[in-house]
């Protein structure tokens, strides 16, 4: 597990390309940075400057090394590679607040952008106009959409939202693909068709995330709970409230585990049971240092009960690797169904990568099913 | 100039109430949510200094049927003041078994009514509930107070 801390700003969103040599990253400005792995340093190597606003949104697409950026600015911008320059294309998505996160979809032919306006932006691009066209999903979002996760057949939309609710929309665009198979999710899907709505959690739900296969769907919300549904003929839900902070960001690292964090700094493990529809607390994930236990004198224990009324030695020094909240995590090898290494980005501008066999070897009861 | 311009009742209109764009929760039905029974939980607390076991009874039985779903604020009233002679009629020491005693979402609903009377201090009582509210944190942690702050539908 290694942790490198690249600013002292919160590193608002990142993106690895496609052989994790390079990450882009937003320094809580308006540019986009950059950077080369090299031994073990990074050097910035690119930054790209359009956006007039935060960049609250950054994907790179693997196969067609094409960067997707949004931003507070109400913009987004397709970014190629032209030999050693990025040159932004404006993709004009008709929204009158924020963009708050983009996602390029599997097949890299369309991608989401959610934003403040109450809805979501779908843009494909269009070969007689050489453009990037955008169609909206509105209804029933009733708030900010705060993140979103594409479906393994490219057309099945989750996105977690404000208003308390985790949906599945469809984007099926007729314009760039032919009509889907039938999913657990549901066999009609027009655009903008809702097939899932949560109910049960409140909070907004801060985190979304389909697993490898796209039968179930995982989202955590700020009432400190993490749910999981599973689709079928009637769409199982199963949520598990903590004991912790609200968790930001989650990801399956195998179909039946997940990864979250958030405010508390350390990644988390859940286990989802199928056959109970039921999920349990798998561990904590963070290996804190083993910190010289310090004799304490009877006059610092007098202090303590005088100035906090405890004689605890707790020091109110985080022991996790992450010195503020996670906001982002990000699978790096493997895969949502075998993910061997995956990486943190949060408010403390630094960037921790987790190898998930070390992991499990360091910590004894924890088991990755 | 020929328009009365004094008038000003116009300004009695809530403009909000006409937002298009307006949050309005789903409404659930209100059902069988009348609040704890008063009666069976006074004669329990009444016996309590003979039995210790009957005031978990009673404990338990405040914290049934919370009133969540109603929008009568009588019946929140009333349940919040049951829920609280609870409370303040337990002994120190019995403060913790009790928050033992309960599940996950018990602990949450305890946590609702504990930040509830602390909205309205009386005499002793945020004292005792400070002290139920240790206990309670113990079990539930952060989280629980998490929830408290963000439930939609409160007691």
């Amino acid at each position: 597990m290694s942790y490198h801390s690249f600013l002292l700003e919160p590193i608002s969103c990142h993106a690895w390309n496609k052989d994790r040599t390079q990450i882009a990253l937003c320094p809580n400005n308006h540019e986009v940075h950059i950077y080369k792995k090299d031994g073990n340093n990074w050097s910035k190597i690119h930054v790209l400057k359009e956006h007039n606003g935060q960049v609250t949104g950054i994907d790179w697409a693997p196969e067609s090394n094409r960067i997707v950026t949004c931003g507070t600015d109400r913009n987004a911008y397709v970014w190629t590679l032209k030999g050693d320059v990025w040159k932004p294309t404006l993709v004009i998505l008709r929204i009158n607040r924020a963009a708050r996160c983009v996602k390029w979809s599997p097949k890299e032919n369309k991608f989401a952008v959610g934003s403040g306006s109450r809805l979501i932006s779908v843009c494909y691009f269009e070969q007689d106009n050489d453009w990037w066209v955008c169609k909206h999903i509105k209804k029933p979002i009733r708030s900010t959409i705060l993140c979103l996760d594409w479906h393994p057949n490219n057309i099945l939309l989750a996105a977690g939202s404000c208003d308390f609710k985790c949906r599945i929309f469809s984007a099926y665009i007729k314009e760039v693909e032919e009509k889907p198979a039938p999913t657990a999710w549901g066999s009609k899907m027009p655009f903008g068709e809702v097939m899932f709505e949560s109910t049960g959690t409140s909070g907004w739900v801060h985190g979304v995330c389909f697993s490898d296969s796209g039968n179930r769907v995982a989202w955590a919300s700020h009432d400190s709970t993490v749910a999981v549904a599973e689709g079928g003929k009637t769409a199982v839900c199963a949520s598990l409230t903590s004991e912790t902070l609200p968790l930001l960001c989650v990801t399956f690292i195998t179909e039946n585990s997940l990864v979250a964090a958030g405010h508390d700094c350390y990644p988390v493990l859940f286990v989802y049971d199928s056959n109970k529809a039921a999920m349990s607390f798998g561990g904590k994930l963070d290996v804190p240092k083993q910190s010289a236990q310090k004799g304490m004198t009877a006059r610092e224990r007098f202090q303590n009960l005088d100035k906090k009324a405890t004689t605890d030695s707790k020091e109110a020094v985080l022991e996790s690797v992450h010195k503020n909240s996670i906001s982002q995590i990000s699978i790096l090898n493997g895969g949502k169904a075998q993910c061997a290494k995956f990486c943190t980005t949060g408010m403390d501008g630094g960037m921790a990568i987790w190898d998930v066999k070390t992991l499990e070897s360091a910590m004894k009861d924890l088991k990755i099913v | 100039m020929a328009k009365n311009t004094l008038s000003s009742r116009f300004r009695g209109v809530d403009i909000d109430e006409y937002d298009e764009n307006k949050f309005v929760d789903e409404q659930d039905e209100a059902a069988e949510q009348q609040g704890p029974d008063a009666c069976e939980v006074d004669h329990l607390i009444r016996q309590y200094p003979s039995d210790q076991w009957d005031m978990m009874t009673a404990f338990h039985i405040a914290l049934r049927n919370p009133p969540i779903n109603s929008k009568n604020p009588a019946v929140k009233e009333r349940a919040q003041v049951v829920v609280l002679r609870v409370l303040t009629a337990f002994k120190s020491s019995d403060i913790e078994p009790a928050v033992k005693s309960l599940d996950k979402n018990g602990v949450d609903l305890l946590m609702k009514y504990i930040y509830r009377g602390f909205e309205k201090p009386s005499d002793n009582s945020s004292a005792i509930l400070l002290q139920w509210h240790e206990k309670a944190f113990a079990v539930g942690g952060l989280g629980s107070i998490v929830r408290v702050l963000t439930a939609r539908k409160s007691v």
